[in-house]
């Protein structure tokens, strides 16, 4: 991309910023309620309790990490061994069966066999984002071309050498964008996952603010994790450039 | 030598592809496999590059039956197969990494095969950078980076233009003038199958089977193209494909 672009990209975005301010700005004063306070008192908000915010959302961040790391180190494995008749035929129907279940509902269950701690939390947000990715990576390994795999049979390649110069590199872009998908529902999945039963993240920050009705620490909660959102995306991004030089 | 001896191939849903295949490449010799689409080419050079089984009859190569894909042998995919994530240099290199050559002799031997293709500039580049024509140099450097005794090419040049095609066919002549590699290619052009190859195995349409084996042995010169000896060997190509088959 060359530096203009890159100018261009930075201004539409700080553009479309200020449009989300400003409309934020007229709705609260259109609608005069509590319940919508101006940007300007939530900022003040932020910043007087950046300290808050801050210690919380490194709680949220951990959680959010350990459960896609989790997620992505059993799909991935699982994903790829589709290629593999025997394994496929074995897993398939667990998978099919058991992805159309709304996984949140297990709850419930993981509080009893994990407790009330953050390992019910993170198993749970886990549970979600394995079935999301594990389908997407089960279906970019079965559509990689055949004739990539002939090539490298043919050059004397073995199978591991298939996994690790083929397949592996052949799928990341969609991993990438699985990852993508996945962020955004480990953050929704997270902010329930934190209501009850915590005294720490963001997610309870929130609903914390709420029952107390201090709405601007309320939408303080809200931006800090729509920015744990942002910057999980941007440090996605950057990776996402060094992997896919060759799209 | 490359022995194909009585070569059927019925695939899973009953598809006949190949019957009774037989033919002989002498070592250094430089074969065409011509005839119609669908005749089942592709599926003989995958089988003589041990990609395939063949259902009955088998493919000796140097007296050695072949089941698996063998080191002595390369092919190149009609498309190429290159892979769009590896850039120039590790995509010729890949035949030597899998072998786990030296990380100093990969480097020697991919520079040297780089140069001898006249794509040396073009190391860094991934292919979707790269036009047909440098595609197909890089795929044939990678094929012979590993230094294989026969050369297995599925129609390498039928998406180039022209012009690019009779270069890329002059530059396969000088490397197997240069190295006595054995070929085989694959390719549904009879000037192609001519101009490179001093035997012809044309096959017939599905299932295919030999339907003639022509010698044309004053193959090999970058002049041939234009001698009447040429000229002749087409037409009598061509008289023995089916018209209008291909």
């Amino acid at each position: 991309m060359s530096g203009s672009q890159e100018i261009n990209r930075i201004w539409s975005y700080l553009i479309s910023f200020i449009l989300i301010l400003a409309l934020w700005k007229v709705l609260s004063h259109l609608l005069a309620n509590p319940g919508v306070p101006t940007p300007e008192r939530v900022l003040i908000a932020l910043i007087s309790d950046a300290k808050l915010l801050l210690f919380n959302a490194i709680f949220s961040l951990s959680r959010v990490l350990y459960s896609i790391s989790l997620a992505v180190s059993l799909a991935f494995p699982v994903g790829i061994l589709s290629r593999e008749k025997l394994f496929d035929r074995i897993v398939s129907p667990f998978i099919y069966l058991l992805y159309p279940i709304p996984h949140i509902v297990l709850l419930p269950v993981y509080i009893l066999l994990f407790g009330i701690g953050d390992l019910s939390r993170i198993a749970l947000i886990a549970t979600i984002l394995f079935f999301q990715m594990v389908v997407t990576i089960r279906d970019a390994t079965k559509n990689i071309s055949e004739y990539y795999i002939y090539s490298a049979l043919s050059l004397g390649a073995s199978k591991f050498d298939i996994y690790r110069y083929i397949i592996i590199p052949a799928i990341l872009p969609q991993v990438l964008t699985a990852l993508r998908i996945s962020i955004g529902t480990a953050i929704a999945v997270l902010f329930f996952a934190e209501s009850f039963a915590t005294r720490n993240g963001l997610g309870y920050l929130i609903i914390d603010a709420w029952s107390r009705a201090d709405y601007e620490m309320l939408y303080a909660g809200i931006v800090s994790m729509a920015l744990l959102g942002l910057l999980l995306y941007i440090l996605l991004d950057l990776i996402e450039k060094k992997v896919k030089k060759w799209v | 030598m490359i022995s194909v001896d009585r070569v059927s191939k019925v695939y899973e849903d009953g598809t006949v592809a190949l019957k009774d295949v037989s033919f002989e490449v002498e070592k250094g010799e430089s074969c065409s496999i011509i005839g119609p689409s669908g005749c089942g080419k592709s599926t003989l050079l995958f089988i003589i590059s041990g990609l395939l089984k063949a259902t009955s009859g088998e493919v000796r190569i140097e007296g050695r039956k072949i089941d698996c894909p063998s080191k002595d042998v390369s092919l190149v995919l009609q498309d190429y197969g290159l892979f769009p994530w590896m850039n120039v240099y590790e995509n010729v290199a890949f035949g030597l990494r899998v072998r786990k050559v030296k990380k100093d002799d990969e480097k020697v031997i991919v520079n040297r095969t780089l140069d001898e293709l006249g794509i040396k500039n073009f190391e860094k580049h991934y292919p979707k950078q790269l036009s047909g024509g440098i595609r197909q140099r890089v795929a044939i450097a990678r094929a012979l980076a590993t230094n294989p005794r026969i050369l297995l090419m599925d129609e390498p040049f039928s998406s180039l233009d022209a012009l690019n095609r009779e270069k890329m066919q002059n530059l396969l002549l000088e490397i197997w003038k240069k190295s006595r590699i054995t070929f085989v290619l694959v390719t549904h052009s009879i000037e192609e199958a001519v101009f490179l190859s001093r035997k012809i195995v044309v096959l017939s349409p599905r299932p295919g089977t030999v339907k003639k084996i022509i010698e044309n042995n004053s193959a090999g010169e970058e002049e041939y193209r234009f001698s009447d000896e040429y000229f002749r060997k087409c037409r009598e190509v061509r008289k023995s494909i089916e018209f209008g088959v291909i």
